[in-house]
Parts: structure tokens; sequence; C-alpha cells
């Protein structure tokens, strides 16, 4: 007791209790944990992209081009002389901010959608179900279609594309959860504490809710690196000269894939394998929430 | 001592799958400053629903506030403004729940819980907040709390978090505190622990307490004055003692009766009181007891019976209150 309030003395606990749980994650779920360390090493390299990739990811060079892998050029060079390995390291970065920025909006304009109808429930609630179940009678990727074509290409839009059919599938399970909470007693407890609608949605049931949350949210991650591959691949997503995997696949796999096979399966590598990493990190995370969801 | 709160002819009904039902009809009951009153009755006899209409916390749908006041220090609450309200509860009437297990938010610490009520109605800092919430803590008997603040819901025990809800209720200083069956779901020691607690707290702060609750030992001790309510109604009122010596309706009597008591034979059966209390949806005319009531006569079918002076300082809702025999209760 005494080291407990000793270490809560120096506010020590948090800490604490966050590293004994990853010491825990590792134990318990290795494959989750080998997922993670994937997730790792993919935004490890594109935060340190210049300075792995050996060249200058958009140098065209007329004088090297389609040379296959060799020991200047570990991946090959494409149709242009760039170089392949330069090319997906620098794909990561826009891989991992398309991924990470659209999940995480997706997300998280769902989450506060959720809980706001299961809260306000009757006709509001009715009426968002409604509104989200258009969005949701859509496939993903024909919606990010639309929104491409209606908005345009480029980063910015091709994020906005992903973060939209996001936020009803969020919204959805959030509020299945939410709706729960909304007839449990410490909800109606913070109603006779007199505490605002905004105050009882965000202080008392999102903290409730954030386990589905942070399991749809590495879903997503996923999902979106994914989304962005498709989106650039149809030539709708980001555009030419800038470095992205499904960019590269297109470019490779049209007319190299026998002459060249370097060019589509480096990309397709890195495309599977992130996907790959965060659907394993995302699963275990799953299994070590589910538990405490059932409660 | 000033009248806190007064509820006048209070109706709440509920509209469910078509049918209405009479959850709280005529209501009337009051406290005065510093006093418990206790109201007591079965399950489904609207006490709860009776704590929820004075808090403004029925859900339209399915219920309604379809008449009466309350006027709680001069002001009626059910004229109140949704803001003005929310002014209200926490501040100036607490409410302590039946389920100490799970009116507590089990991902917020019991810090949070505490000071979030003062930073909400109060705009009080952090560091102020803080020394009240251990203030509370120390006063609803809470050791170590320091490091018990710091702790979540789950590392608390059902006793102690009923104390913590007693100190949410009690942190912005109220006025008046509602506690809604607060120790049904808590040990036999734990409860009288529980209730000293609250009737100590009660003294030493001067806060008015209402006791909702189904168990007359609890309110023998520790209640000033009683409501007692069937189906809906009060049907007596008075001060607990006198209501425990002269019980004035067939209800009371049989509830006084139906208590298990040590100074009888062991061997001797429990009297309960026979049949089910009508349906809310249905209600039958005339005296709503008078299906169960062994002194029922023809008057009872025909008209209700309205609460009316009965002895000294006690109110009973029967026709026949002079003729009850009380020697057994």
């Amino acid at each position: 007791m005494s080291d407990i309030a000793a270490d809560r003395e120096q506010g020590r606990t948090w800490v604490a209790g966050a590293s004994a749980a990853s010491v825990r994650f590792f134990h318990t779920k290795p494959l989750g944990a080998a997922g993670l360390v994937l997730v790792l090493v993919y935004i490890f390299v594109a935060v340190l992209a210049p300075a792995i990739a050996p060249y200058d990811p958009i140098d065209i060079r007329y004088d090297a081009m389609l040379v296959a892998p060799s020991w200047h050029n570990w991946m090959g060079t494409d149709s242009f002389g760039r170089d392949v390995f330069s090319r997906i390291i620098y794909g990561s970065r826009t891989a991992m901010l398309v991924g990470f920025t659209a999940s995480f909006i997706g997300a998280t304009l769902g989450l506060l959608i959720g809980v706001w109808s299961a809260y306000a429930g009757g006709r509001t609630d009715m009426l968002v179900q409604r509104v989200l179940d258009v969005f949701m009678s859509f496939p993903l990727i024909v919606l990010a279609l639309a929104i491409v074509s209606v908005f345009g290409t480029g980063v910015g839009n091709v994020i906005l594309a992903i973060t939209i059919p996001m936020i009803p599938r969020c919204a959805r399970v959030v509020r299945s959860s939410a709706l729960a909470l909304r007839e449990v007693p410490y909800i109606d407890a913070a109603r006779a504490l007199g505490f605002t609608h905004s105050r009882i949605i965000l202080r008392h049931m999102l903290p409730n809710v954030v386990a589905p949350y942070l399991i749809l949210l590495t879903a997503f991650m996923g999902q979106a690196i994914l989304l962005e591959a498709s989106l650039s691949f149809l030539g709708l997503g980001v555009q030419e000269p800038t470095a992205a995997w499904g960019l590269m696949l297109q470019g490779g796999a049209e007319q190299y894939a026998e002459s060249a096979p370097w060019l589509p399966i480096f990309p397709g590598i890195a495309i599977t394998g992130s996907v790959f990493a965060f659907n394993l990190f995302g699963d275990s995370l799953r299994d070590v929430l589910d538990p405490k969801l059932r409660t | 001592m000033g009248r806190l709160l007064e509820v006048r002819n209070l109706k709440t009904r509920f509209y469910t799958q078509g049918r209405e039902i009479h959850a709280v009809d005529d209501v009337s009951l009051h406290v005065d400053e510093g006093e418990t009153l206790a109201v007591v009755g079965e399950s489904g006899c609207g006490k709860s629903v009776t704590a929820l209409s004075i808090m403004g916390l029925i859900p339209w749908p399915p219920g309604k506030i379809l008449g009466g006041e309350v006027i709680f220090q001069g002001r009626d609450l059910l004229a109140l403004a949704p803001q003005e309200m929310r002014q209200v509860r926490g501040r100036e009437i607490g409410m302590v729940f039946q389920e100490p297990m799970t009116s507590l938010n089990p991902v917020l610490t019991i810090e949070r819980q505490l000071t979030e009520t003062l930073e909400a109605h109060q705009a009080m800092a952090p560091a102020a907040a803080r020394e009240r919430a251990l203030e509370v803590m120390g006063q609803v008997g809470i050791p170590d709390a320091p490091t018990r603040l710091l702790q979540y819901p789950h590392q608390y025990s059902g006793g102690m978090r009923q104390r913590v809800m007693i100190a949410m209720a009690l942190i912005c200083g109220p006025k008046l505190i509602l506690a809604d069956e607060p120790t049904t779901a808590l040990d036999v020691t734990i409860q009288a622990q529980i209730l000293a607690l609250m009737k100590d707290l009660s003294r030493r702060l001067g806060v008015a307490m209402i006791l909702i609750t189904h168990n007359l030992g609890v309110v023998a001790r520790y209640a000033d004055r009683v409501n007692v309510m069937y189906a809906g109604r009060v049907i007596e009122r008075g001060s607990a003692r006198a209501l425990y010596a002269t019980p004035r309706h067939p209800y009371t009597l049989g509830l006084l009766r139906s208590v298990p008591r040590l100074d009888r034979s062991r061997k001797q059966r429990l009297d309960p009181i026979e049949g089910q209390p009508p349906d809310l949806g249905a209600l039958p005319q005339g005296c709503r007891f008078r299906a169960r009531c062994p002194y029922a006569e023809k008057t009872c079918a025909e008209t209700d019976p309205p609460l009316v002076p009965a002895g000294e300082g006690q109110w009973s809702a029967c026709w026949k209150w002079e003729h009850l025999s009380t020697k057994s209760a």
C-alpha cells in the first residue's frame, strides 16, 4: 500500500501502469506485438525517409531506366530511372499521412456522432441513423470514388474521400455501445448532479466507449492505406510525381509485370505488409479490450 | 423550522404500449429544514418516481408530469427552465442512488467524480476543489483520503462506494438530499453504518433528507416523519413515533404486522398482506387498497377516501381509521 502511495505521490502510476500493460500485451499476444513492431517500423521509416532513402525519389535518370535490382538500386529502377527503393520509402509517408489522418478523423467524428445520437435518443437518433444508413449503403470504394470525382484529386481530397465513408461505420458501432450506457445508473447520477448534456456526453460517456473506438481506429488504418493505394492505382488519388505505393503499382503492373517484375512486386509487398501489420495489431487489441466491454 | 420543500398534488404518468400508468397520483408532501422524512411503500408504489419528479428527471418519453407544484425554497421547480433546474440539481438538492456498485463511473477516479460537481456548479479551481473533496471524504468517514481519491470505483467496497455517493451529494453543500433506497444493495451491518452516517451528517450540517425505503426498521430509527405510499398515493402521514404506536390505515397496520419481531415467539408465522397491489394502468373505483383490506365495506368501493386528519399530527386516507384495532401492531 505504501509503495503504491509513494508511486502515486510521484505521479508514476500512469506510466508504470501503461508499461506493465504493454509488457503483458507482448507476453499474451506475441502476434499482435509483432504487428505493433511492424507498424512502428513503418512510422519510423516514414518519419526518417530523407535519411534512409539513398536517392531522391523524383530524380529522373534516363541512363538507368528499368534497371534490375542490384547493389546500387536495391529494388531496381522504374521506367523513368527513379530508384524504386527510395520511392517506396517516400511512399510510406503518403500512406501513413493518409492512413492516420483519414482513420483518426473518420473514427473520431464517428465516435462523437455515435455517442451523441445514442444520448439524444428518440427522433434525433432516428434521423441521424437514417442519414448514416444512406452513407453506409455505398460500398467504401464507390463512395470514395464519388467524393474524389466531385472534389478532384490531391492528397487533401483523398483524405476527405477516405474519411467520409469511415464516419458512419464507426458511429454505428459506437452508438450500439453507448445505447447500453444511457441506461446505466452512473449516467442517471450524472444527470442528478445537474451536469450539462455536453459534459455528460464528453466526460462520462465517451471514456466508456473508448475500447470499441480504438479497435475500429486500428482497423480503419489498414483499410485507409489500402483505399489510398486503390484510389492512386485508379488514377484518382495522389498524382505523379509524388511517391505513392498505389501509383507505383499502376505504373508497374500494367506494362512491366513480365519484363520488370520488381516494379509491381515491391510496392505490393509494402502495401500488404502495412495492412497486415495494422490488422494484426488491431485484432490483438480487440482481444485484449473486448473482455472489458462485456463486463 | 421553515418549510424547505413542498410538493402539492403531483401527478406523474407513464405512457407505454398505449396504456396510461398512474405512477404518482395526486401526491402531496413536505419537508422542513433539517428534518428527515421517510417515504415508505412496496415496489412500484411511486416512491422513486416521486423523487425523480422532484429532481425533474422523468424521461419523456415515456413519462410526463401532468400537474402539481414542487415548491423548493419558494420556487416552483416544475416551472424552471432546464438550465435553472440544472443549477438546482447537485447544487441545492443532492441525490443518493440505490446501486452504489453502478452509480459511479468506472473509468473516472473518485477525485474526478467528486471535484467535477464543484467545477461544474461553482467554477472552483482544481486545488480548492481537491481540498473540499478531502474534507467531504473525511466527513463521510473514508480513511486515508489522499490515497483513496486517486483510486477508481472498482477499488472500493460497496459500503465505501455508497459513502462516496453521499460525499458527491454533499459536496456542493445542498439543503436537501434525496436518498432513493440508499442501503438496499448493502449488507445489513453496512446498512446501519451508512444510515447512521447519513443521519449524523444531516444533523451536523443541517441538511434535510428524504429517505425512500421499503424497510420499516430503517424508518423507525432514522426518520422524524413518515409518508406511507400505496399505489401512487400517500395513504398515511405522521410522525414516526405516532405511526408505529397508532397506525391509522389498514395498509400501515398490515405492514407493521408483517415485520418479523424479536419479541414474538419464533413459532408464530408472519402476517402477510394478502393479494397484490392494483394495476396502475387500470385503477379500481373507490379505495385502492380495498381488495386487500380486511376492514373494507360498501363505502370503500364507491368513493376514494381523501387524506384527512386522523388523530394528533396524523393523516389517513381511510374511511374507517377510527375503528382500526391497533393492539397487535
